[in-house]
């Protein structure tokens, strides 16, 4: 399993790393740009490209920070893996679904 | 104890177990002088009571690696002139290993964490056979070569933080064993080795600091044979010529 995941970490980093950067462009573009929200729903509401790149955005945050929260979890506290274990799952379900939800509103029409 | 001119030479031994403190002793300086050589003679001339490890006082068998004056060292190796700047040692003993007295160590731990790695050979060939024979410009032969050469000293083991933080790591050493078997085409258990090296405290643990390659007495890079593991979980095992 730590083979797995280990890949699983990083894989995703990869792929993360170009999404983080044109996730931060975004948000310089919008801010300077002086964009109120309802123009910035303007241009995602219904756009399958922003929602193919966040939903995929969503889905690389679950796999990548639950691995990453499970390593630190493993080496600064007294908990074994059978407690981690779920713990981080559960924790990689809560980002899915409140990152889904958000791509949700800002994408669905 | 005794005299402090500049001819002597301070040497500060920790003595106890994990409760204790340090004693002072001091011995003459002398031209060729070696960390070992200093702590034999105190043995002999002024501290009987003192235990401390050490066999072949050449660098081949890796039992009297020490702290010296806050680094793991080879001592029989390091020569005092390197180290004592201000003419003052400071001995304790390997960090990371539960101390049994003095300077001596319980080196349990880090052979059982060798085996944990997978890094028993296991041969594939009997008595009858004939040698094998080995190409050694083989690329997987001479990446095993590069870290073969360890001599199971445990000044890596010292010097690991991820090793002082979490027990469960196999460290350097392990992980450079089971590096080195991977490569090795007369390994019977290839694939047990590097799944063993990627169990619960195996390679993914290693934070890359390089404490281990940067304290190797014989220049071995622990840190470049755990990246190649880690490397091999995406590359697949290294092809030894033998497939």
């Amino acid at each position: 399993m730590e083979r797995s995941l280990f890949k699983a970490q990083r894989i995703s980093a990869l792929l993360l790393a170009p999404w983080v950067l044109i996730h931060l462009g975004l948000i310089l573009y919008a801010v300077r740009g002086g964009l109120t929200a309802s123009e910035i729903l303007a241009r995602t509401q219904g756009s399958v490209f922003w929602g193919l790149f966040y939903g995929s955005f969503v889905l690389l945050v679950t796999i990548h920070a639950p691995i990453g929260l499970r390593n630190i979890l493993r080496e600064w506290t007294p908990l074994k893996n059978n407690n981690i274990n779920p713990m981080c799952f559960m924790f990689g379900l809560f980002i899915f679904v409140m990152g889904i939800r958000a791509v949700t509103a800002v994408v669905a029409v | 104890m005794g005299d402090t001119s500049k001819s002597k030479l301070e040497v500060r031994i920790w003595r106890g177990k994990d409760e204790g403190g340090f004693s002072s002793y001091f011995v003459p300086m002398r031209d060729n002088q070696t960390i070992l050589d200093v702590v034999t003679e105190i043995q002999r001339e002024q501290e009987p009571a003192l235990a401390y490890r050490f066999a072949c006082r050449v660098g081949v068998c890796g039992s009297c690696a020490m702290t010296v004056n806050g680094k793991p060292r080879w001592t029989c190796r390091t020569h005092v002139t390197k180290v004592a700047g201000e003419g003052v040692l400071t001995l304790e003993p390997l960090r990371n290993l539960p101390r049994i007295k003095d300077l001596v160590c319980d080196m349990s731990a880090f052979f059982q964490k060798w085996q944990k790695a997978g890094g028993k050979h296991v041969g594939t060939a009997t008595r009858k056979d004939r040698p094998a024979l080995v190409d050694i410009t083989n690329p997987a032969r001479v990446t095993a070569n590069a870290a073969i050469e360890c001599i199971n000293c445990a000044i890596c083991y010292s010097a690991c933080d991820v090793v002082a933080w979490d027990k469960d790591y196999l460290g350097p050493a392990a992980l450079n064993r089971a590096w080195t078997l991977v490569n090795d085409e007369r390994h019977g258990e290839r694939d047990e080795t590097f799944d063993k090296s990627f169990g619960e405290g195996g390679c993914s643990s290693c934070h890359s600091q390089g404490n281990c390659t940067r304290h190797c007495p014989v220049e071995i890079s622990p840190s470049e044979s755990i990246a190649g593991l880690k490397r091999a979980a995406f590359s697949g095992l290294p092809n030894t010529g033998s497939e």
